[in-house]
Order: C-alpha cells, then sequence, then structure tokens
C-alpha cells in the first residue's frame, strides 16, 4: 500500500494520469453504467414523456361530448401531479424513496434501479418538452388537418408529432447529456455509476482532488462527445427542409432544390 | 341547396360576432362575402367547417344537421375544404405529401391511386414540377396553390376560401386568383370572403355583404356593386372606389 502511495507524482496531471493507467478498468466500468443509465433512462423517459404530453396537449372542443370534457381535465389533472411531483423533488432524494420502496426489487438490480429512477425522472421533463413542441407550432397546422378531416389521434400522429418532435430535438438531446451527468447522485443507493466507482478509487490511495480531476475529464468527454454527436443529427435533420425566415419572394434555395430533383 | 344555415349565433365570451345569421347555398353556387374586418365573415366560414363551434341556430349539410352526429363531424369536413389565408401547409412534408396524405389517412385510397390524383391536381394549379420540394421552399403564390390543390384532392362537394390572397405580396395575388376563377368555371359550390371587389363581381352568383355580425345586404354582383341599397354597403364600396 505505502509503495503505491509514495509512486504518485506530486502534480496534479502526472498524478491523475498515473491514476487513471493504474484504475483504468474501474472507471471504464463506471463510465460504461453511467452510459447505459443514462442512454436507458433518456429513451425510457422519452417514451412516457412522450404518452404524457401527448395527453396533456390533447384539444377537446365546444361539440365533444360533456364526458370528453370531464375525462380530458381529469388526465390532465393527474399527469400534472406526476410532472410536479418529479420536476419539483431533487432526484437524489426520488433515488432514495423509490429504491426503498421497492427494496425487494431493486436489492439485487441496482442497474436496473438506476435505470427505473432516472426513467421516470426524465418522463416528467419531457413530458413538458413534449407538450411544449406541441404548442409551439401554429395552431393553423392543427386547424389545416381537421379541416381535411383527420381525427383528433390523426392530426396529432401525422401532422403535429413529426413536427413537434423536430423542433423539440435539441431539448430532448440536452436531457440526455443531463442525465449522464445527473446520473451521478445514484451514487447514494450504490449504483456502481461513475461517481460510485471514483470514489472507490479515492478511497483506496487517498487522493481526492487527482481522482476526481480524472472523473471530472471522463465525464467532460462524455458530455462533450454526445454534444457533438446531437449537433450532427440536428444538422441531418435540417436538410430535409429550408426553415430559415421566409420571404414570399421566392429563395434562392428554390432553385438549388429543383436543380438536385432532376439530377437524382 | 347544399348547405343551410339557420339564425347562427356565435359569441366570443360577451362579444357576439354573428347575430342571427341565415343563408341558404345551391348546389354549383359561387358566393363572395364582402365586409370590413370584424364583420364576422371569416367566422361564418370558420363555423361552416366547424373549425368554431357557435352557440346556437343550426347549419344543414345535405339535408342533416352537421352536428347530429359527433363521429360524423370529421367526414363532414373531408367534404367541406377549407382555404387559409394563411396557407397552413404541413411544412414537414413535401408539395405531393400534402396533397396525399389526407387521401390516404382519412379517405383510405393507396397510395398509387393518391399519388395519381395529387399529380393531375398539381397539373392544373401549374406546380406538378415542384411536386418533390419541401413546402418551405415555395413563394407565397406557390404555397396557396399548393393549399387549394390539397383541399382539391380531398374531392370536398364545397370550397370555403377565407381570405385567400390577403397574406400574399400584390404580383402573387393573381396566380391564385387564376385558379379560383378556373375552379369557378367547373361550376363548384364555393364560398368566398375577399376583399378583391373586382375578382367577386367577377366570378360570384351572389355577392353578401357582411355589417357587425349580420348580413346587411345581398344580391347578384351587379345589384350589389352597382346598385346598392343599403347606406353601409354604400360607404364600404365607397371607401374601396377611392382607395
Amino acid at each position: 500500500m505505502i509503495t503505491i502511495l509514495s509512486k504518485i507524482p506530486s502534480d496534479l496531471w502526472g498524478a491523475s494520469a498515473y491514476i487513471f493507467s493504474k484504475y483504468a478498468p474501474l472507471f471504464y466500468f463506471g463510465a460504461r453504467n453511467t452510459l447505459i443509465i443514462a442512454l436507458s433512462g433518456t429513451i425510457i423517459g422519452l417514451i412516457i414523456g412522450l404518452g404524457i404530453g401527448i395527453l396533456r396537449a390533447l384539444p377537446v372542443y365546444d361539440y365533444d361530448s360533456k364526458l370528453k370534457h370531464s375525462i380530458v381535465k381529469s388526465v390532465r389533472f393527474i399527469t400534472s401531479i406526476y410532472v410536479e411531483v418529479f420536476r419539483g423533488t431533487p432526484m437524489m432524494v426520488q433515488a432514495v424513496f423509490i429504491y426503498n420502496v421497492f427494496l425487494p426489487v431493486f436489492k439485487n438490480a441496482k442497474l436496473f434501479a438506476g435505470i427505473v429512477i432516472v426513467s421516470i425522472n426524465t418522463g416528467a421533463y419531457m413530458a413538458e418538452i413534449i407538450r411544449a413542441g406541441i404548442q409551439s407550432l401554429d395552431k393553423g397546422q392543427n386547424e389545416a388537418a381537421r379541416s381535411i378531416g383527420m381525427n383528433n389521434f390523426q392530426t396529432m400522429l401525422f401532422i403535429i408529432l413529426p413536427q413537434a418532435i423536430k423542433n423539440a430535438f435539441p431539448a430532448i438531446g440536452n436531457e440526455f447529456v443531463v442525465n449522464i451527468k445527473d446520473t451521478s447522485v445514484l451514487n447514494v443507493i450504490g449504483v456502481t455509476e461513475l461517481f460510485f466507482q471514483s470514489t472507490t478509487v479515492a478511497g483506496i490511495i487517498y487522493r481526492f482532488s487527482d481522482t476526481f480531476f480524472v472523473t471530472a475529464l471522463i465525464y467532460l468527454f462524455l458530455t462533450y462527445s454526445t454534444t457533438l454527436v446531437l449537433k450532427y443529427i440536428e444538422h441531418k435533420m435540417n436538410l430535409g427542409g429550408f426553415d430559415g425566415p421566409q420571404s414570399q419572394t421566392t429563395p434562392l434555395i428554390k432553385a438549388h432544390y429543383v436543380e438536385k430533383e432532376k439530377t437524382s | 341547396m347544399i348547405i343551410q344555415i339557420d339564425h347562427l349565433v356565435k359569441r366570443f365570451g360577451q362579444n357576439e360576432v354573428l347575430k342571427d345569421v341565415s343563408l341558404s347555398v345551391n348546389k354549383g353556387e359561387v358566393i363572395s362575402i364582402i365586409g370590413s374586418s370584424g364583420s364576422g365573415k371569416s367566422t361564418l366560414l370558420r363555423c361552416i367547417n366547424l373549425l368554431e363551434s357557435y352557440q346556437s341556430g343550426s347549419i344543414q349539410f345535405e339535408g342533416r344537421d352537421i352536428l347530429s352526429s359527433i363521429k360524423g363531424i370529421n367526414s363532414y369536413r373531408a367534404q367541406v375544404g377549407m382555404i387559409f389565408q394563411s396557407f397552413n401547409l404541413f411544412s414537414h412534408l413535401s408539395v405531393l405529401e400534402n396533397c396525399v396524405i389526407g387521401q390516404m389517412k382519412v379517405l383510405k385510397k393507396s397510395r398509387a391511386q393518391s399519388e395519381k390524383l395529387a399529380l393531375e391536381t398539381l397539373e392544373k394549379v401549374g406546380l406538378s414540377q415542384f411536386a418533390k420540394t419541401s413546402v418551405m421552399t415555395l413563394s407565397g403564390g406557390q404555397k396557396q396553390r399548393v393549399a387549394i390543390a390539397r383541399t382539391l384532392c380531398m374531392e370536398p362537394k364545397v370550397l370555403l376560401f377565407d381570405e385567400p390572397t390577403s397574406a400574399l405580396d400584390p404580383e402573387m395575388v393573381g396566380e391564385v386568383l387564376n385558379v379560383i376563377k378556373s375552379l369557378a368555371h367547373e361550376h363548384r359550390t364555393m364560398i368566398i370572403v375577399t376583399h378583391e371587389m373586382s375578382f367577386a363581381k367577377e366570378v360570384s352568383d351572389r355577392v353578401l355583404f357582411m355589417d357587425k355580425g349580420i348580413i346587411l345586404e345581398e344580391g347578384t354582383p351587379d345589384q350589389l356593386f352597382n346598385h346598392p341599397k343599403e347606406e353601409r354597403t354604400k360607404e364600404f364600396l365607397a371607401r374601396f372606389r377611392t382607395q
């Protein structure tokens, strides 16, 4: 033990490089779990958010029956409780609470517990992101869809959602980046993610600042490369059409488009 | 008679926008509605398509109250096409898909059938070469022509135009009006809310002048434009002529 400690260089960069090379498998294992939890939590959260967000944005019209009016009202009320509770309390508190309520299930499946907690938490944020994405669309889109005879479900599925998700994509991607960082709170229930592993490493060698400097760099690497990938996807998505400010005079880009169609 | 409106009343809160409006529309008739803004023209049109609900009165389509079955509302809307001032094209879809999606999803037609009609209709409005283009890249006049094509693809029995040229640059008004004129020549049933007086005079079988939520005066274009009876109509038309 003493021999290991004496081998650690005294400067920050040197010490960090030493710690990283010596304990790479532990960091790697933590980073892997962090990514697994963040990615599955974001995807499942998005699915929850889509469901709840759509329910919350479902329109109801004067000519609809009284029953439909009251169903929509109660759905909005119930979903708002979920959204407000999970957005209004710290994920760390949610983690400890949910983990202990379902202790028999989660005791031997901590990674699973982590995914469940992050999913539920993310779902609440995603619901608001999706709802905002839906409500930010021009109401003319909804009116045009209804005027050609589409029902609420078709209007939502074929007209509103594709545009809402596209508009909300930056916010959805941002949730993933936030989750990579926020999974660190799961160390309170002993999920072996990156923060938990770092604590373990620091505990072995009694070097907290050096170890957590390595940890910070790994988090930064994860979030920054994720951001780059998301930016790339965003860029690709925007090639489908020209989204910039429009003038009524025919923009130049049209000529480009027609050319492209001809050659392909 | 295809549409029969009886004693329609529409309020936004305390504000009574339509006060006891009655109107019968015959099959194949082209009706223009003129009047100053806030007179209830657009609201009347939006009530006919049920984009607005109304407080009392009734609207019958081919002899049936349009509210008689909630489920029937969507199929009713498919038969009554609406063209909006701000086009409202589906901006995530291509020109062709804008014309295809309603046919496939609402009328349950096959893709091949839908595309065939869509291309024919786009040809008619002079835009078939833009079929694969994103609607975001079109000019205002082209957008409105696509919007008309999208509506025509549903093969509606009635066409409602809500100020179709009001959002356009002046040099693009002509191309859209020409398309509407050609539709009028096909003896389609149309109700057109417009500020284009000479156009209304040319295409309409009947012109309605709306003022403060009522149809104040109606008649043939010649009666209404050349021999208006009501003082308000004269004032309104005089203001237009001096402009």
